[in-house]
């Protein structure tokens, strides 16, 4: 006699220790296979793109950043300048376009560390958190000796950056990319070579390149899929195009690929703020703009490489000191949406790997 | 070493390596005098376990509070994954409509005695988003009531330390026993109390 089974609705979140923020997953299970992943989003829906209309731009930059993708906080100034510098046409001095790289870097290491610290609980691997931490408590000294914020800066300004970067804070900051490169050897003894780490990423929840490009997957996710797409490459902005860097690609798709190439951009982003530090002119740090700006009616779309991916904002104005209507184009929903698309056939502890190797960011998601 | 019965009493304020001196020189040394409630409500301050829920950017200075450097543990914080395990709940971060239930869930799932820490100014009221925003709660406490509030955007983790410390403080002094009695006793006989309250 054939014994009758049922597929089981398994409710993942929106309080789960690995869904790293309150994402709720709708996993549909037979047995311990995965069949069906519908994320149900929106439990951190901000309405930050109707807020936007109703605050001046210098106003948005606090928006931004806590706003949307929380975990870079500096990446999201970013790009908000940078629309609104391109449409109002603003010329930013050439040391303010060192610092904010210097700057953009740096949060890019303190995202990835937060990613790797969660992704090694999520897998079982505790210690991975407590040094990641430890690297990315030094990162948030030299954020707070530089804008006096730990979190969310508000440093860049239309034209520039706030104030400049305090006495003794380069060397400080060298003293840190040396400190961080050493450390780094660490993290492959205690990760890359862990069998267990192995066994639970290598092969598991492999994104293909037409399914990476079918989704609009984009940054870590992307790359580790084969795709040789960095907006600091094809779009430079700041100083990008001013530096030597190299673009981690593998071709695996797997969860250990997507490790892998965050680990990689990890040391070039070490190696981009060297360049910056060793090249940095004197000079302005901001030009000189209205508080209340008013931006010229039109529209503009500016892209910069988040720590998640291709960051978006489509900025509409209409002439006054208030936008129009925004629209972000966030990274990390559709690297959400790649990798549910993924899950199917794999089994129910596989999701932890397959989620935590996406590095989504939940106020990025739901904005 | 001074034995009066006066200095004694504020046996707290003693430094701890005179401590055996002081109960050896008691009669029947070694046996310290205090009130159950006492020990118990110290027992409970020192062993806080809150909930891991995070919500948004404050979730981040959470867990930097937990992590190394500020070392949450030597407080006797330490973070369970279920509602089921926790005394606490961290409210770190903006809540929405949407996630108000949900809170509201969780805190209902703890066990009894629990308490609530605000964390950072959505969760207190609504913060940067108490303007123009349509999916924004304006704070926490219209869903659960809240022991603590800690300001900021994000507080640092010194000040999640402190917010704790000043929870801590709040279960000292609480009449833990004489509540549990009592409302054993109101489970027992629900009239006879019921009806002398009312008189």
């Amino acid at each position: 006699m054939a014994l009758r089974t049922e597929e089981l609705m398994l409710n993942m979140g929106p309080q789960h220790p690995s869904t790293h923020g309150v994402l709720r997953l709708i996993v549909t299970l037979d047995g311990e296979n995965i069949v069906d992943v519908r994320p149900d989003i929106g439990y951190l829906h901000s309405s930050v793109e109707k807020m936007m209309e109703y605050r001046t731009y210098l106003q948005n930059i606090a928006l931004v950043d806590r706003g949307m993708d929380y975990l870079a906080a500096m990446a999201n100034e970013e790009v908000w300048v940078l629309a609104t510098e391109r449409l109002a046409k603003i010329e930013v001095p050439e040391r303010a376009k060192y610092i904010r790289t210097i700057m953009l870097e740096l949060q890019r290491i303190s995202s990835h560390l937060i990613w790797l610290g969660t992704f090694g609980i999520d897998l079982g691997a505790f210690t991975a958190f407590l040094w990641a931490m430890r690297e990315r408590e030094r990162i948030m000294d030299l954020f707070e000796h530089a804008t006096g914020g730990r979190l969310h800066h508000v440093y860049f300004r239309l034209g520039g950056v706030y104030e400049d970067l305090p006495d003794g804070w380069t060397a400080e900051c060298t003293e840190f990319c040396d400190y961080f490169l050493g450390r780094l050897p660490e993290y492959d003894e205690l990760l890359t070579g862990n069998p267990i780490f192995l066994a639970r990423t290598q092969g598991v929840g492999v994104l293909t390149t037409e399914k990476a490009i079918q989704m609009g997957a984009s940054g870590p996710v992307a790359r580790a899929s084969g795709i040789a797409y960095d907006v600091r490459k094809a779009h430079p902005y700041e100083v990008y195009d001013r530096v030597q860097f190299d673009i981690p690609v593998r071709s695996e798709g797997d969860c250990f690929a997507r490790y892998l190439v965050r680990m990689e951009e990890m040391r070039q982003a070490v190696r981009i703020i060297r360049q910056c530090l060793e090249q940095i002119p004197s000079g302005e740090i901001r030009s000189r703009v209205a508080v209340t700006v008013r931006v010229p009616k039109g529209e503009v779309y500016a892209r910069t490489e988040s720590p998640r991916g291709d960051l978006g904002i489509y900025l509409v104005s209409d002439g006054g000191d208030k936008p129009y209507r925004v629209k972000i184009r966030a990274p990390a929903f559709s690297n959400l949406y790649a990798l549910t698309e993924v899950m199917r056939g794999w089994k129910v502890a596989d999701v932890i790997a397959i989620l935590g190797s996406t590095d989504i960011v939940l106020s990025d998601v739901d904005r | 070493m001074s034995t009066d019965p006066k200095d004694l009493r504020r046996s707290t304020a003693l430094p701890l390596d005179q401590a055996l001196e002081v109960l050896d020189s008691l009669p029947g040394g070694g046996i310290i005098l205090t009130k159950v409630e006492q020990v118990l409500n110290w027992g409970r301050a020192a062993s806080v376990w809150p909930l891991t829920f995070g919500l948004a950017c404050c979730a981040i200075e959470m867990m930097q509070a937990m992590a190394t450097r500020f070392d949450f543990d030597r407080m006797g914080v330490i973070p369970r994954g279920t509602p089921r395990q926790a005394d606490c709940i961290i409210v770190a971060g903006r809540a929405t409509i949407k996630i108000a239930p949900i809170v509201r869930r969780l805190w209902e799932q703890m066990p009894e005695p629990k308490y609530v820490v605000s964390m950072g100014s959505c969760a207190t009221c609504g913060g940067p988003f108490y303007y123009d925003n349509y999916s924004i709660l304006k704070g926490i406490d219209q869903v659960i009531p809240v022991d603590v509030y800690v300001p900021g955007c994000p507080p640092r983790p010194e000040a999640l330390i402190e917010g704790f410390l000043k929870l801590q403080d709040k279960i000292k002094k609480e009449p833990f026993l004489r509540r549990r009695v009592y409302d054993a006793a109101v489970a027992e006989s629900p009239t006879t109390l019921r009806s002398s309250e009312q008189a």
